[in-house]
C-alpha cells in the first residue's frame, strides 16, 4: 500500500543539489588555472600557493582561532550556569527576566546587537577610558554575550530531559548539593556542554557582522578579512580558501561520526549483553 | 528544600550569567533605545539629551515615517524576507517530509548532510553564489542558454543579470537560511504518529486529503518555528545585500550600519534598529503562543 | 449462497516473511468475529488487508460480493478502531466523529445530526467541544468507536479495542461493545491477543497461529473442543500427558496413560486402536478429593496452591513426577483449615470421561 514517494524524493534530490553544487563548484575552480570561472584552463594549485604566502590571512586566522577558544569557552561556562539556574531553581527574584535575556540575543537581529555593543563601547570609552581601542577584547566580550545563550538553549534542553531523581537520590545518599553539581549534574550534561562549546565555537569562528562592529584598526578576523576581500569581486585564491575549509569541516564531521556511531554501536551491544545475560 | 536556597554557591550559578548579560545586552540595548530620542550633535560622542528637544526627541521617529528611504528600505527588506521564508518553505517541507518517509540508516546521514554546510562558513557560501552567478561562471552560461532557447529572440540576453539585484539577494538567502526551515519542520513532523494517516486514509481521505487535514495542521508549530528563524535573521540582513544586492536598493541591516559609520547619526541608527526590533515582536509572540500550546497537549 | 465476508486462500508476504499463509474463513452479516491469537500469529497483517492497508500477495478478499482487490482505503465500506485509537489531536472530539463524513454528500444539518446522533450512542456528548488529549481513556476509546461507525460502515474493524484500558472499565466496556454492536447491526471482526476478551465478546473466533487458522468455531467449541494443542494451551491452560488408545467400545475410549497412573477412559473420539494421543486435561475439570473416588482417579502430593478468593489453584505432583494443575472452587467460608487440601497432603485427582480432551499426539 504505501506506495514510493516519488515527487518528496525528487525535491529532496533537488534540495541536495542546491546545497553542494555552489561548493563543489568552488572546490573544482580552486584548481583552475585560469582566473575566469568559464574557462577552465587546467589543472593547477597556484591558488593555493597564493593563498599560503599570504601573511594577512594565516594572521587573521590565528586571531580568529584565538578569539573562538577564548570565547566559546566562557561563553560555556556561563551559559551551562545559566540553563543550571533556570531549569534547576524555579524561583528566585527577577527570574523572568532572566529567562528573557537568555531567550533575546536568539531572536535579536546581528546588526541590532553590534550596533548596541558597538555605542556601549564608545560610550564606556568616553566615560571611563576603557576600552581605548576595540580589538581583541571589546569582539571576544560581544561573542561571549551572543553565543553563551546557545549554550543555555542546548544545556537546558539537556537538563530537563535527565531525572531528577538522581540528584535527589544523591541528596539522599549524603551529598551537599556542590557536590551532587560536580558528581551528578555536570557529568550527565557534559555531553550537551561539549556541543555547546563546539557550537559557540563555530559561532565566534564564522561571525561577520557582531564582529564588524566591534572590531578596531589592525584587528582583522578572518570572515573579516574575506569579507573585504569579496566585496572587491572572485578571486581564485578564496576558492582555495574555502576548499581547505571545506576539507576541515568535512574531517571534523567524519571523526564526530565515526566516534558516535561507535558509542552507539557500543551501547547496542551492551544492552544486549545485559540483556542476554538477564534472560 | 530551605537549606538547599540558603547557599551562596547558588547566588554564584545565578548571578554570574545573570550579570554577564545585564552588563553586556541589557544595558547596551536599553542604550540603544534612550539613544533613539536623542538629538544628534556635532560633539563626540555625537549626541545630547538636552537643547531645543530636553531629554525626548521624537524627530528620529518622525523621519521614519516620512522620508521614503526609511519606509523603502522596511518595504524591501520586508519583502525580502517574506519571499526567503515562503521559498525556504516551499523547498524545505518536501524535504522535511520526505527525510521522515527514508530509511532510518539513511536519515541519519541526510540529515548529516542538511546540517552541514551550516557549518561551512557563511561568507564562503555566499561567496559561492557569487561566483556561479557572475556573467563569467558556467552556472549563468548555462541558464542564459536555457532562457534564450525557452524565450522569443527578442529576450535573448549575452547573460543573464542575476548579481547585484534582489533576486540574487533572495536566492541566496534561500541557500543560507534553508537548514534552519527543515530541522525544525522535519522535529516536527517526524513526531507524527503515522497511523493518524491510516485513520484518515480509512475515514475515506485521499493521500492528498491527508495531508491537508492531518500532516500540515500539525505541523504548524514547525513551519512557525522555522518561518521565524528564517525571516528574522533574512529581515536584518547586512552581508548578502552588500555583497550580492544591488547597492541603489536600500535595506535596513544597511541602513542601521551606514547611518551609524558614514553617516554619524547614533539617535537614527538606533531609532531604526529599534523600530527593526518591534517588527520582530509580533511574529515571536506568535511562535511562544503556538510553543505554549503544543506544550500544553503534551 | 456467498457469505457476506468471504477471504479466500490470501497469503501475504513481507521479503522472505509470511505474515499470513493461506487464510479461508467467511464472516456472516451482524457477527462479530475475532481473530485471537499471539503477537506476530498474523492477525493484525489479515485486520490490515481488510482496510485495504495491504495487498495480499495472493488469495482474495469479497466483502457483500464485490471483490476487494486493488480498492484503495478510502473507497471502502470498511472503517477501523485503531489500538491506539489514532485520534486527531488538533480537532475537538466532534471534529474528529465528524471526520469521515466530509467525505459524503451530506448537508450541513445532516451532517450535524449524524454527529450527534454518534455522540448519543457513546454518551459522549458533554464533552463534544474537548480535544482528544482533554477526555480519559475510556472516553478515547468511545470516540474511536463513534468515528469509525459515523459513516454506518458495512465492516468495522476493531484492533485490540480494550488493550490500552484498565481492567475494572474493560469488563464494563465489554459489554457497552456488545450493545453498541447489537444496536448497529454492523459486523464486528475484532483482533485480540486476550482470550477472555474474545470469548465474551464474540459470536465465533478464529484462533491464528504462525500466519495460519487453527481453529473457528465458537467460544464453547474452541474452548471445550479444541482440535490441536495450540489451541487447548492457547485457550485456558490444561496438563497434556502423553497416552496410546487401547480400546474403542461403546461410545468410550480406553487410554494408556503412564504418566497418569495407567489407564483412563474418556469419551469416544476417532482415533484407531494402537494410536498415539494426548490426553488434555483442564485444571476446573479436575475435582481434588482426600478419598478415593470411582473411575479416573490418581494420586498425588499438593506441593503449592494459590488463594484467588474465589477459587484456589492446586499444583500436584503424580507419582510418575508429572506436574498437573487443578483448580476447586472455595465453596466454603472459612480459614486455611477448611479449604480442600493444603501443603504436602496426599489427595486423589479424579475426571469424568466426557471432561476430557483427546488430541492427536
Amino acid at each position: 500500500m504505501r506506495r514510493r514517494p516519488t515527487f518528496l524524493l525528487s525535491v529532496l534530490a533537488f534540495g541536495f543539489a542546491f546545497f553542494y553544487v555552489p561548493i563543489l563548484s568552488m572546490v573544482v575552480y580552486s584548481f583552475n588555472a585560469s582566473r575566469l570561472a568559464t574557462v577552465w584552463g587546467g589543472f593547477s594549485t597556484k591558488w593555493y600557493g597564493a593563498l599560503f604566502a599570504n601573511k594577512q590571512v594565516g594572521e587573521a586566522l590565528l586571531l580568529s582561532l584565538k578569539i573562538a577558544v577564548v570565547s566559546s569557552t566562557i561563553a560555556t561556562i556561563l551559559g551551562t550556569l545559566a540553563g543550571i539556574a533556570l531549569v534547576r531553581f524555579t524561583k528566585f527574584r527577577g527570574r523572568t527576566l532572566f529567562s528573557g535575556l537568555v531567550t533575546a540575543p536568539l531572536i535579536m537581529p546581528e546588526v541590532i546587537t553590534g550596533v548596541s555593543a558597538l555605542i556601549f563601547f564608545l560610550l564606556l570609552a568616553s566615560w571611563i577610558g576603557w576600552p581605548v581601542q576595540r580589538g581583541f577584547t571589546t569582539i571576544t566580550l560581544a561573542h561571549i554575550t551572543f553565543s553563551m545563550v546557545f549554550v543555555t538553549t542546548i544545556v537546558q534542553a539537556r537538563l530537563l530531559q535527565s531525572d531528577r531523581a538522581i540528584e535527589e537520590a544523591a541528596m539522599d545518599l549524603g551529598s551537599r548539593p556542590w557536590q551532587v553539581l560536580w558528581d551528578i549534574t555536570l557529568p550527565v550534561i557534559s555531553p550537551a556542554i561539549l556541543s555547546g562549546w563546539l557550537l559557540a565555537f563555530t559561532i565566534s569562528l564564522d561571525d561577520v557582522v557582531i564582529t564588524s562592529f566591534t572590531t578596531g584598526p589592525g584587528s582583522t578576523t578572518l570572515p573579516l578579512l574575506i569579507w573585504s576581500k569579496v566585496k572587491l569581486g572572485v578571486t581564485p585564491d578564496i576558492n582555495a580558501l574555502a576548499t581547505l575549509m571545506v576539507l576541515c569541516v568535512g574531517i571534523g564531521v567524519i571523526i564526530a561520526g565515526v566516534v558516535m556511531n561507535r558509542a552507539e554501536a557500543r551501547r547496542l551491544a551492551d544492552e544486549r549483553l545485559a540483556y542476554r545475560s538477564q534472560a | 528544600m530551605g537549606w538547599f536556597h540558603r547557599r551562596g554557591w547558588r547566588d554564584l550559578i545565578i548571578g554570574l550569567p545573570y550579570l554577564w548579560l545585564v552588563i553586556f545586552f541589557l544595558i547596551p540595548f536599553a542604550i540603544v533605545i534612550a539613544m533613539s530620542v536623542a538629538t544628534k550633535t556635532p560633539t563626540a560622542p555625537p549626541f545630547s539629551f538636552g537643547g531645543a528637544h530636553p531629554w525626548v526627541n521624537l524627530e528620529t521617529y518622525h523621519r521614519l515615517v516620512s522620508e521614503p528611504l526609511y519606509l523603502r528600505a522596511f518595504l524591501i527588506s520586508l519583502m525580502n524576507a517574506a519571499g526567503t521564508t515562503l521559498f525556504c518553505l516551499l523547498l524545505g517541507y518536501p524535504m522535511a517530509l520526505a527525510l521522515t518517509r527514508v530509511s532510518r540508516s539513511s536519515r541519519n546521514i541526510l540529515l548529516m548532510l542538511v546540517i552541514l554546510p551550516f557549518w561551512t562558513s557563511f561568507l564562503l557560501r555566499v561567496y559561492a553564489w557569487m561566483g556561479l552567478m557572475g556573467k563569467s561562471s558556467w552556472f549563468n552560461a548555462g541558464l542564459t542558454e536555457a532562457w534564450n532557447w525557452l524565450v522569443p529572440q527578442s529576450w535573448a540576453v549575452a547573460a543573464l543579470p542575476m548579481m547585484h539585484s534582489n533576486f540574487a539577494v533572495v536566492l541566496v538567502m534561500v541557500y543560507t537560511y534553508l537548514p534552519f526551515m527543515i530541522l525544525p519542520l522535519y522535529a516536527s513532523l517526524e513526531r507524527l504518529d503515522p497511523t493518524l494517516d491510516e485513520a484518515a486514509l480509512d475515514l475515506g481521505s485521499r493521500p492528498w486529503q491527508v495531508f491537508v487535514d492531518v500532516t500540515l495542521p500539525q505541523s504548524l508549530p514547525g513551519i512557525i518555528a522555522g518561518g521565524l528563524l528564517v525571516f528574522i535573521p533574512a529581515a536584518g540582513e547586512l552581508v548578502i545585500p552588500s555583497l550580492v544586492g544591488d547597492a541603489s536598493t536600500p535595506m535596513i541591516g544597511r541602513v542601521i550600519s551606514d547611518q551609524f559609520s558614514q553617516a554619524r547619526d547614533w539617535p537614527m541608527a538606533s531609532a531604526v534598529a529599534v523600530a527593526l526590533l518591534a517588527l520582530m515582536v509580533g511574529p515571536t509572540m506568535l511562535y511562544s503562543h503556538y510553543q505554549a500550546r503544543a506544550e500544553g497537549t503534551k | 449462497m456467498a457469505e457476506f465476508l468471504q477471504i479466500e486462500g490470501v497469503s501475504k508476504s513481507f521479503g522472505p516473511f509470511q505474515a499470513v499463509r493461506d487464510v479461508t474463513l467467511s464472516v456472516a452479516q451482524g457477527e462479530i468475529f475475532s481473530l485471537l491469537g499471539g503477537s506476530g500469529c498474523g492477525k493484525t497483517t489479515l485486520l490490515r488487508m481488510l482496510a485495504g492497508f495491504e495487498e495480499p500477495t495472493s488469495g482474495r478478499i469479497f466483502l457483500d460480493g464485490r471483490d476487494m482487490a486493488g480498492v484503495p482505503p478510502w473507497s471502502r465500506p470498511v472503517h477501523m478502531m485503531f489500538q491506539s485509537y489514532a485520534l486527531f489531536p488538533h480537532m475537538t472530539v466532534e471534529a474528529n466523529i465528524g471526520y469521515g463524513l466530509k467525505h459524503e454528500t451530506l448537508s450541513k444539518t445532516q451532517r450535524a445530526e449524524r454527529v450527534r446522533e454518534m455522540l448519543d450512542l457513546v454518551q459522549l456528548t458533554p464533552f463534544a467541544a474537548r480535544k482528544p488529549h482533554q477526555i480519559s481513556g475510556g472516553q478515547r476509546q468511545r470516540v474511536a468507536l463513534a468515528r469509525a461507525l459515523a459513516r454506518q460502515p458495512k465492516l468495522l474493524l476493531l484492533d485490540e479495542p480494550l488493550a490500552a484500558l484498565d481492567k475494572k472499565l474493560r469488563e464494563h466496556t465489554q459489554f457497552e461493545l456488545m450493545s453498541i454492536q447489537a444496536r448497529t447491526g454492523v459486523t464486528f471482526i475484532v483482533v485480540t491477543h486476550d482470550q477472555e476478551e474474545a470469548m465474551t465478546l464474540s459470536d465465533r473466533i478464529a484462533v491464528m497461529d504462525r500466519g495460519q487458522v487453527q481453529q473457528i468455531g465458537s467460544p464453547t467449541e474452541i474452548y471445550e473442543y479444541p482440535v490441536n494443542r495450540f489451541v487447548a494451551s492457547f485457550i485456558g491452560s490444561i496438563t497434556s500427558f502423553e497416552a496410546e488408545v487401547m480400546a474403542r467400545d461403546g461410545g468410550a475410549l480406553r487410554l494408556k496413560v503412564p504418566a497418569f497412573g495407567g489407564e483412563v477412559t474418556t469419551k469416544d473420539a476417532n482415533f484407531a486402536p494402537g494410536s498415539k494421543v494426548t490426553l488434555a486435561l483442564r485444571p476446573e475439570k479436575l475435582v481434588i478429593t482426600k478419598e478415593r473416588p470411582s473411575g479416573n482417579a490418581v494420586q498425588g502430593v499438593v506441593k503449592d496452591l494459590a488463594y484467588f478468593g474465589k477459587d484456589s489453584l492446586y499444583r500436584i505432583t503424580l507419582a510418575s513426577g508429572a506436574l498437573v494443575q487443578a483448580h476447586a472452587v472455595n465453596q466454603h467460608r472459612g480459614t486455611e483449615t477448611q479449604r480442600v487440601a493444603d501443603w504436602d497432603d496426599q489427595v486423589w485427582l479424579s475426571f469424568d470421561p466426557a471432561a476430557a480432551i483427546v488430541l492427536g499426539a
